[in-house]
């Protein structure tokens, strides 16, 4: 009961919103630890924040719930970093440059790359080498 | 033996057998060469990844009044008008007017030559903005408008060096990162970058171009091209192993197709930071199988093809012919190989996996009758290497 879950989630904050100390109150008051990946959250502007939290499935829900009340709207699938399967040419390049493997070649003979979304840090590495701009940032 | 003729009427009457220079590896092995030489009528290689030296020839009918374009635009990439009046060239490498380059190191290069010919393969409307004189027959001086590849006359893809016949495993030993057409490459050995299909690469299957001459039909990212010429810097005479496949660089090809039969999946714009722009292709060559010889080269394994390790970060670009190490693809398709004691991880800019697709599709359309090979009309050089550049004075 009551098992301790990790969730990787992407935060879009509409503008104006950003003086709320949100990370602070999910820490504090819903008992979850944060790990945050990646944020842009600028005065006056849309902001993005990606992080993990663990905790209770119920604490989680809880603060879900408070995080919502901002208008912040939450995304569980869609992370701050895209691979585009049907663009991606598989040369591998990426790969030499993915410091937690998210992109890598489960298959040396067919040598196809896959992108296992939950592995993925945003380094921001494979949207820099990557020839074919496959892999996109959302911020 | 067989003769290019008897392979065509086995093509055309959908009995040819035909099997990828992958496949055929295998087979070879379990059948023995003779008979497997008798049975196999084709082997088809095949490699995608960035070909800088590419580029096409448009035409793009007359306006009225009528203008002959002495500088040209598309999509604000330069193209070449030194030509007729509406024929103009595009180089794959080309960049947009206005890219900074590398002013704020290291420059993005989003969009150029390469990029452009990915957008008419693709049918996307492009811009054209081009300049003239102005003559008392073609009077008009300045005109913008858009196309797609269907309202061009021609779009010919032309070339000059595609398929180099092996290449370089670029690393860097130097103590800051650096950005090369070979990637990214991190200091103190970090990383490093191959580019070739190994043993499904066209040339590594024909080491001493015995079948692969100029004439040679190619499928061309789905067009069906030729061989036009000898590719530059093409270097028959090199360094090459016990089963003469060479040790770098060496052969290349001139290749040339209808870019209106081409897939937009098979050209592709390439941007590589810090460096520049440039334009992958698919290519697929058929090898026939004329002899139990021919056979025997295109059975090649990734593990009897070595290519040197080069540092980039000085011995190539002082061009000091300093090689690290030679290694083989089948390490270097491992992920990781060991360069001065360092086990470094290696990543790829040719992609075995539509090398691979490639090879199939050749071989489907071997088989169904709609690929014909074509007997080249004349061989590629052997006994040719390649000059340097030296800076001399004037002559007296």
């Amino acid at each position: 009961m009551n098992a301790i879950v990790t969730r990787k989630l992407m935060l879009f904050f509409p503008k104006c919103e950003c003086e709320k100390p949100i990370i602070y109150e999910l820490v504090k008051h819903y008992n979850l630890v944060v790990n945050v990946f990646r944020a842009k959250v600028t005065p006056e502007e849309e902001g993005y924040l990606v992080l993990d939290v663990t905790g209770t499935e119920e604490d989680i829900e809880r603060a879900l719930a408070y995080v919502k009340t901002f208008r912040v709207s939450v995304n569980f699938t869609g992370k701050g970093v895209t691979w585009d399967k049907d663009r991606c040419t598989h040369c591998t390049q990426c790969v030499a440059h993915c410091p937690t493997h998210a992109l890598h070649i489960p298959d040396r003979k067919t040598m196809q790359v896959v992108f296992d979304e939950e592995e993925c840090i945003e380094c921001l590495g494979c949207v820099r080498v990557c020839p074919y701009g496959v892999c996109a940032s959302a911020f | 033996m067989k003769t290019y003729q008897e392979i065509n009427a086995k093509i055309e009457s959908g009995q040819a057998v035909v099997m990828t220079a992958e496949e055929v590896i295998d087979y070879v092995d379990r059948k023995g060469l003779e008979p497997a030489a008798a049975e196999i009528d084709v082997v088809t290689t095949a490699t995608f990844g960035p070909m800088c030296s590419s580029g096409c020839v448009l035409n793009f009918g007359h306006s009225t009044p009528r203008i002959r374009m002495s500088e040209a635009w598309i999509n604000d990439v330069p193209v070449y008008g030194g030509l007729a009046a509406v024929d103009v060239f595009l180089g794959a490498t080309q960049l947009r007017h206005n890219d900074p380059a590398n002013m704020y190191h290291p420059g993005e290069f989003r969009y150029g030559g390469g990029h452009v010919m990915e957008d008419l393969v693709a049918g996307r409307e492009l811009q054209l903005f081009a300049l003239s004189y102005g003559t008392d027959e073609y009077p008009r001086r300045e005109i913008r408008t858009y196309f797609t590849i269907d309202d061009l006359n021609q779009a010919i893809m032309v070339n000059p060096r595609n398929c180099y016949q092996n290449y370089n495993v670029a690393i860097n030993c130097g103590e800051k990162k650096i950005y090369t057409y070979l990637g990214q490459l991190e200091p103190r050995l970090k990383n490093a970058t191959y580019c070739s299909a190994g043993q499904l690469s066209p040339l590594l299957n024909d080491p001493l171009y015995e079948t692969i001459g100029i004439g040679s039909s190619v499928w061309l990212a789905g067009a069906h091209g030729h061989v036009y010429a000898e590719g530059t810097q093409h270097a028959g005479l090199c360094a090459r192993g016990a089963n003469d496949v060479p040790l770098g660089g060496a052969g290349t090809l001139a290749l040339t197709g209808d870019m209106k039969q081409m897939r937009p999946e098979f050209v592709r714009g390439v941007s590589l930071i810090g460096y520049g722009v440039s334009l992958a292709l698919g290519i697929g060559v058929p090898l026939p199988i004329l002899n139990p010889t021919v056979l025997k080269r295109a059975c090649v394994r990734d593990r009897d093809i070595q290519a040197p390790v080069v540092d980039y970060s000085h011995d190539y670009a002082n061009n000091t012919g300093r090689v690290l190490r030679m290694v083989s693809y089948e390490e270097l398709k491992s992920g990781r190989i060991e360069v001065e004691g360092r086990n470094v991880e290696v990543a790829s800019l040719s992609s075995y996996r539509k090398a691979r697709e490639i090879a199939e599709i050749l071989a489907a359309e071997i088989r169904d009758g709609t690929f014909r090979l074509s007997e080249p009309h004349a061989p590629l050089p052997r006994n040719t290497a390649m000059k340097p550049l030296r800076i001399r004075e004037k002559s007296p």
